[in-house]
């Protein structure tokens, strides 16, 4: 039999490289990491990207503006909305123009409902990571609950295109505000229910505490963003340090962690959870009723120019950079990608890590292949 | 042997296959069940009443499948594993009384055969591990070795202290001397560790670190398919039983009813559906944790086994033998058993050594941040 061996330091040591993806039941997408292990610790650990690679950039610059922002849905493929809106923010920036209240609100309301959306995914999945199979099931019943109410929304339970240059598609249906209370009772049962059955676990405690530490500055020089620089200490949050939207108007937390370590980027997150269902309560209270849409044109020329917005996806700092050339399709259109960013951090994470860690730092960082890969 | 003895041994063989078999396929159905409830689904549900044919459908499913031997395995090895795994899982059958007459053959060193016979099947994943070719595979096989070898003293110690008890090693002595109390009374220490070894014996969540998917993906067997899979799968589940069996026999009574009424024929049946009942019982444990629990490291997994439960397992043999020695009344055993257990439960809440703060997240109020 065949092994590939890769010679170290030590004369008598042999390291068994293994390939980790893209066809792995772990590796959350199409992602490849090889490994070299001696015997269960991991001496280098490579990642590999480009699997899911479709040229999302380039393709925009092909598409119609109202065109692109199916492309964007298709990036972040488990928080849609958020990726639409990003686009959506550039152009109107690029454009000056300003989304109505009623709109903006709207979009807040399902950009956080995402969140939680996304959030819950990430707890299900992480589960299956540790090795626990029931957590998967109880954070994918709340994911299909908030999808449930994106379709009667959006027409869709996935791939939106709900999110207009200039405000949104459609007014929200007659019913939403009763779904949406009836939404959020369930959702932070079910919230504390998943906290409850995995987060104090002393097995799972066990599992990720200490594991994948990563200190600020390292994570700053990375370029880590979003709920993974949050865990290791940093009070950064694009919602606050850049507000877009409306949010700088509504009152809510930002959790932060202590130590930069699996369990607290995981638990950031489910505490980001709490905190997005505070922002939809509040957001819902504001809601009146107006236009949806702002006054635009059916084909979009903006003047000649270009615009940077960031915005905070579930993930991290997603970036959209735009150029026009005053034609009605984008120039240039770059996306920043967070999981992208976030993921050179992975190397750094995996040093001296065993083997069944390195499926937990992976995890913790929640990346979404679709957008690493774009 | 004459040609009816031969005949004699061959239906009871085959008689002891077919039970363990139906067990198979009922554990199967089961598992899925309770784990669906654990996880607010329903299980199967297409396949007969509530999926009640389900494993038969699973069982054909497997049966007509390919088998597909990897074009660097080691051809031998490869198609000898699933025997080797499969045949002690089944030999273990051969001394483990369901009641005190259905047994194919008491033997009076019937636990010492146990023990014996159990540690063989860890050379069955080792050689499914090598003899895939396959590097997940050879990791879950080492894994195995190394999990299944460091957790037989625990386990083995934890029987040892029950034949004490009894004074013999045979099954049936150790049931009746169960007559009075059940050995979860006076050995709760004795149990703790006998079910901890046992699902880490099994590999088991939380110790199934040989064939953890997300990690090794299916360890040892990533590489079998149709048939062969099945076996392997097979001896899991009988394997499975067996655990629940002993524990049944050795700490909560095996068949013995609190006063049985009947006589005869009626009172083997009753305790065969008594046993049967335990056994079940203790199989939903089982299932209950592997849907609560996360998996452990194998460092974390080795540390378990070594640092804890093999002490314990001694000083478990240690108390055992003081009250014995000093002819105390069992109770005496029972109440330290049931102390160590208890500071055990608290060490490991405390985990000293390892300062592990619970509470590192720390929320910042949007409106102290914006400036």
């Amino acid at each position: 039999m065949q092994i590939q061996q890769q010679p170290t330091q030590q004369a008598d040591a042999i390291d068994l490289m293994i390939n980790m993806g893209p066809q792995h039941p772990s590796t959350h997408g199409v992602f490849r990491l090889v490994i070299w292990v001696d015997g269960e610790r991991i001496v280098r650990a490579e990642p590999h990207i480009g699997y899911l690679h479709r040229g999302s950039e380039k393709l925009s610059e092909g598409e119609l503006y109202s065109q692109v922002i199916t492309l964007f849905d298709r990036l972040d493929y488990v928080a849609n909305l958020n990726g639409e809106l990003a686009f959506c923010l550039a152009a109107e920036k690029l454009m000056a123009v300003e989304a109505p209240e009623r709109a903006n609100l709207i979009r807040v309301i399902l950009c956080e409902l995402n969140r939680v959306a996304s959030h819950m995914l990430f707890y299900g999945v992480y589960g299956l990571d540790v090795g626990a199979m029931t957590p998967v099931l109880y954070g994918f019943r709340e994911r299909e609950r908030i999808q449930a109410l994106f379709e009667s929304v959006t027409g869709a339970r996935m791939m939106h295109n709900y999110i207009r240059i200039g405000g949104v598609k459609e007014d929200l249906p007659d019913d939403f505000g009763k779904r949406v209370t009836t939404l959020l009772d369930q959702l932070k049962r079910g919230i504390e229910e998943c906290d409850e059955l995995l987060s104090q676990n002393e097995m799972f405690l066990a599992r990720t505490k200490g594991i994948g530490a990563i200190s600020a500055e390292d994570a700053l020089e990375l370029g880590v963003t979003g709920p993974s620089l949050r865990a290791a200490g940093v009070v950064e949050d694009v919602r606050i340090s850049d507000p877009y939207l409306v949010y700088d108007r509504f009152d809510f937390g930002v959790p932060v962690g202590t130590y930069g370590d699996c369990w607290d980027r995981y638990y950031v997150r489910v505490e980001e959870m709490r905190q997005s269902i505070g922002i939809i309560e509040q957001a819902m209270y504001q809601l009146e009723d107006g236009p949806i849409m702002a006054n635009v044109r059916r084909i979009l020329r903006p003047p000649k120019g270009e615009a940077y917005v960031r915005t905070e996806s579930p993930r991290g700092d997603f970036g959209v950079f735009l150029v026009s050339d005053g034609s009605d399709k984008p120039y240039r259109v770059k996306v920043r990608a967070p999981s992208f960013a976030n993921l050179q951090a992975l190397q750094h994470m995996l040093r001296n890590a065993y083997v069944a860690d390195a499926v937990v730092i992976l995890g913790s960082i929640d990346i979404i292949l679709g957008e690493v890969d774009r | 042997m004459t040609i009816q003895q031969l005949a004699l041994y061959s239906a009871a063989a085959t008689g002891l296959l077919v039970f363990l078999s139906v067990m198979v396929l009922a554990l199967t159905w089961l598992e899925r069940k309770a784990l669906a409830r654990v996880q607010m689904r329903m299980g199967p549900m297409r396949v007969g009443f509530h999926g009640a044919l389900q494993p038969i459908a699973d069982a054909l499913k497997l049966v007509t499948k390919e088998d597909i031997l990897p074009s660097w395995a080691d051809r031998r090895v490869y198609w000898l594993a699933p025997i080797a795994v499969f045949v002690p899982a089944l030999l273990l059958w051969v001394t483990i009384p369901v009641t005190r007459d259905l047994v194919l053959r008491n033997l009076d060193l019937g636990l010492f055969y146990i023990v014996a016979i159990s540690v063989l099947s860890v050379m069955g994943l080792v050689m499914a591990g090598w003899g895939s070719a396959n590097k997940y595979a050879i990791l879950g096989g080492l894994r195995a070795a190394g999990q299944l070898i460091s957790y037989e003293i625990p386990f083995i110690m934890a029987i040892l202290a029950v034949a004490m008890l009894a004074q013999s090693l045979d099954l049936r002595v150790v049931v009746d001397a169960q007559a009075d109390f059940a050995n979860i009374l006076i050995q709760p220490l004795g149990l703790f560790i006998f079910l901890l070894a046992g699902l880490a014996e099994l590999g088991r969540t939380p110790f199934d670190i040989h064939h953890a998917e997300s990690e090794v993906v299916g360890g040892p067997f990533v590489e079998y398919s149709g048939a062969h899979w099945a076996v392997f799968f097979l001896a899991e589940y009988v394997n499975t039983f067996t655990i629940a069996a002993l524990t049944v026999l050795l700490f909560l009574g095996g068949w013995r009813w609190p006063a049985m009424p009947f006589e005869g024929v009626a009172h083997s049946a009753l305790s065969v559906a008594w046993f049967l009942a335990k056994t079940y019982a203790v199989i939903l444990v089982i299932f209950w944790i592997r849907g609560t629990y996360p998996r452990l490291r194998i460092d974390q997994l080795m540390a378990f086994g070594w640092k804890l439960l093999v002490p314990l397992s001694f000083l478990n043999i240690v108390l055992t033998g003081v009250v014995m020695f000093y002819d105390l009344p069992l109770w005496v055993l029972g109440v330290a058993s049931v102390i160590v257990l208890g500071g055990v439960f608290y060490l490991i809440s405390k985990k000293p050594g390892t300062e592990i703060e619970r509470d590192t997240i720390t929320v910042h109020a949007a409106s102290t941040l914006r400036r």
